[in-house]
């Protein structure tokens, strides 16, 4: 072979494709946006998220000097949590060759869901977006493992018979669900209306206007229907009037449940002492106790190198984050058990984030036991079998109050597969066959 | 069809009549929520009539006003003397203003007034920011917010608070415009600057002067919605809730501004509890505008705005 042909040769593979080389894989590393909202209206809930992402990243190049020898590099873009600034984020950080993507916004989820298989880029949103791409046969690049707003609404439901003495004694409970009116908001009423169609108990829905500062005529409405239950799915400034407003009508605190974006600690702070009993759902153990934590502290907040108040650690937020990065950096892992310790391009990402497998001993090692449950994901099931528990506020912080809750998924996995197939009409999508795919 | 007219025209007049208490506390409900508002919207309206500059960054000062008086709470500050505070803080903003923004625009047109109080709006939110930071942050002046019933008919300590709090404000600003020597000054600057400096009206002055009421209305309004949500940056959204009371009441008067809030606030609450549930809820934010619409579509210059009658 002849130099011109050997350099003809590698410029068609190039131009095809068929050698990706990017930047950060030029320089021997993998890149990872991070679209934040550390500034505006959602601020209080967008820090911990950020700095959540950005110490655990750290933290892997800190300690372990990468994943495999592997560095991930990151920049943070502002989006306000504004789906036109979160697309454009995306579009500007697209050049840096990102292997993956949390858009923390199911707004901007939905944006970049079509996008992620032209771009080869794994969109991995952490228990909110579009529940339907948990199908994994018609959103390959799509992930929202470990659960969705729906498994979730379920476990909500199971966690109140659990409550009230079983199943059969939902019978003629009153449940009313107060809900941020966007599509986020909404997610959960189909899950719950055939729950309550099942079950038996009457179910109210409640929608709230954003940005939510103002709920009065919701909380009369609540008074007068004296539910025995209520479930919360808000967000921002939202959360903490709903707190409140429930606490000034003298509701009974600890049958008000929040999903696990309406139980953080800025939700329960304006209410002070009143908040005191209030319930929310969760998937990551709250507090500043795990071995992870410690390493945190260790590698990075003693050095300076930590990205946030170190008081801020161990926050529901921060700890969600926490637990997100570290999937993604489990996702990357795996894919190198495959493709060889170097930088991965998204389809090998994507492989890996379909063959995760995160066990108890695993979260042992990464200090991790306890803050989440073990999890499986497969080419099919996006959603993993995540399970959730509740966490209840004592005036100080969040406390585990429930055993960790299965999700009804003989109901949840069938609703989600029809809208699977809905949603994947509108993208012209084709379903794959998963057995042929190893 | 039969259905939906007795749905629409019928069924709710008789959920009101079948429980008049209920129908009284959705009233009670509306009227504080209302006041709430005007609060917000007197802001807007003492800028105007003074110098008929609609001033985009009224939230923010709400904001602002509130986010300065929790940040010196936070660091052991006494209320009173945190009140004090906030208030020569508001009252340097608004020479700040004067000098830098008012003065060297003066004599231009209301719109480029308007543009400059946009930058004002997000320079004074990055500002806020950077200066006390994002947090949500509990509002504490002693307040109370439990409730208490009177034959059947649930009140919130804080909302009777927060009217009254707006009534008295309001009766001392109408005062203030109508009998003393410098409320009739801002209202003769309000109608014509030039004339009013013809007859020695001292514009620079009026503008401090108004800004600076504004500025402690937004600490009254701050006040009482950071009680409610905490002091955190969706208080600047409250803004849009002013909005259609200004629609309704009209830009450049006091009592509209409350006898709108009160419209708004009570149509709001009676449409979302009764006729919400018919659509799916969630009717209050754009039923304030349809309801301040509607009146407009009667009086172009709100309820209690003044007519402009130009010569052509």
């Amino acid at each position: 072979m002849t130099l011109r042909v050997l350099l003809v040769g590698t410029l068609a593979l190039i131009l095809a494709g068929g050698l990706p080389l990017t930047k950060a894989q030029a320089a021997g590393e993998i890149f990872i946006p991070l679209l934040v909202y550390r500034t505006g209206p959602y601020a209080p809930n967008g820090i911990p998220i950020a700095n959540g992402a950005a110490d655990y990243f750290t933290l892997v190049n800190e300690r372990d000097g990468g994943i495999n020898g592997v560095k991930i590099t990151f920049e943070e873009c502002e989006d306000q949590y504004d789906t036109k600034q979160g697309v454009e984020c995306y579009e500007r950080l697209k050049a840096k060759s990102p292997v993956l993507v949390n858009p923390y916004s199911t707004g901007i989820t939905y944006q970049l869901i079509p996008r992620a298989p032209v771009d080869k880029v794994v969109v991995h949103s952490m228990g909110y977006g579009m529940t339907a791409s948990a199908d994994g046969r018609w959103f390959p690049w799509v992930f929202n493992f470990p659960m969705t707003y729906w498994s979730q609404a379920s476990a909500f439901v199971k966690y109140v018979a659990l409550q009230e003495g079983g199943m059969d004694k939902l019978k003629g409970k009153k449940i009313a669900h107060i809900y941020h009116n966007s599509p986020y908001g909404k997610e959960a009423n189909p899950t719950l209306e055939e729950l309550a169609r099942r079950h038996a108990f009457e179910l109210t829905l409640l929608a709230v206007d954003h940005p939510g500062q103002e709920q009065k005529a919701t909380w009369l409405q609540i008074r007068r229907l004296n539910p025995d239950w209520i479930y919360i799915s808000g967000w921002g400034v939202m959360n903490q009037v709903a707190v409140k407003e429930a606490a000034a009508i003298g509701f009974k605190m600890d049958r008000v449940v929040g999903n696990w974006w309406t139980g953080t600690e800025v939700d329960v702070i304006p209410a002070g002492d009143a908040a005191k009993g209030y319930k929310s759902m969760n998937f990551n153990a709250p507090g500043a106790g795990f071995k992870v934590h410690q390493d945190i502290n260790k590698f990075l907040y003693d050095k300076g190198k930590g990205a946030g108040r170190r008081d801020g650690i161990g926050e529901v937020l921060y700890n969600r984050m926490v637990v997100n990065a570290m999937l993604n950096v489990e996702a990357i892992r795996t894919a190198m058990t495959k493709y060889g310790n170097k930088p991965l391009t998204g389809e090998q990402v994507r492989w890996g984030f379909e063959n995760l497998d995160i066990t108890e001993k695993r979260l042992e090692e990464l200090g991790m036991k306890g803050m989440m449950r073990p999890l499986r994901v497969t080419c099919d099931n996006h959603e993993g079998n995540g399970l959730a528990f509740v966490q209840q506020w004592d005036g100080k912080k969040w406390n585990i109050v429930s055993d960790w809750i299965e999700p009804i998924r003989d109901v949840v996995r069938p609703k989600l597969e029809a809208a699977a197939v809905d949603e994947a009409k509108k993208l012209n999508y084709t379903m794959r066959d998963c057995a042929k795919e190893k | 069809m039969v259905d939906v007219v007795y749905a629409v025209l019928v069924a709710p007049f008789k959920d009101m009549a079948g429980s008049p208490a209920f129908l009284v506390e959705v009233l009670i409900g509306g009227v504080f929520a209302g006041l709430m508002y005007s609060l917000v919207a007197l802001g807007f309206v003492l800028i105007f009539k003074a110098s008929g500059v609609f001033n985009f960054a009224q939230g923010v000062m709400v904001l602002f006003a509130a986010l300065t008086l929790v940040g010196l709470l936070e660091r052991g500050v006494p209320v009173v003397l945190a009140l004090a505070l906030t208030t020569a803080v508001m009252v340097a903003l608004a020479f700040a203003i004067e000098r830098f923004v008012l003065r060297p625009l003066v004599n231009q047109e209301h719109i480029i007034l308007f543009m400059a109080t946009i930058g004002l709006n997000f320079f004074l939110e990055g500002f806020g920011e950077m200066l006390w930071g994002a947090n949500v942050k509990k509002l504490d002046i002693g307040i109370p917010d439990r409730s208490f019933v009177v034959r059947g008919v649930q009140i919130n300590e804080l909302e009777l608070t927060a009217a009254v709090t707006a009534a008295l404000l309001v009766t001392l600003l109408a005062m203030f415009f109508q009998k003393t020597r410098i409320g009739r000054a801002l209202r003769a600057v309000a109608d014509d600057h030039e004339a009013a400096l013809s007859i020695g009206i001292p514009l620079k002055t009026i503008w401090v002067v108004v800004w600076s009421v504004a500025g402690v209305v937004a600490i009254v309004a701050g006040l009482m919605w950071g009680a409610k949500s905490g002091v955190q940056f969706s208080l600047s959204l409250i803004a849009l809730k002013a909005l259609p009371v200004l629609i309704l009441g009209g830009f450049e008067s006091v009592p509209g501004a409350i006898v709108g809030g009160l419209i708004i606030g009570i149509g709001e609450k009676v449409g979302e509890v009764y006729w919400g549930p018919l659509v799916g809820g969630a009717i209050e934010n754009w039923f304030a505008y349809v309801l301040a619409l509607a009146f407009l579509l009667a009086r172009p210059q709100g309820l209690f705005g003044e007519k402009i009658i130009e010569r052509v």
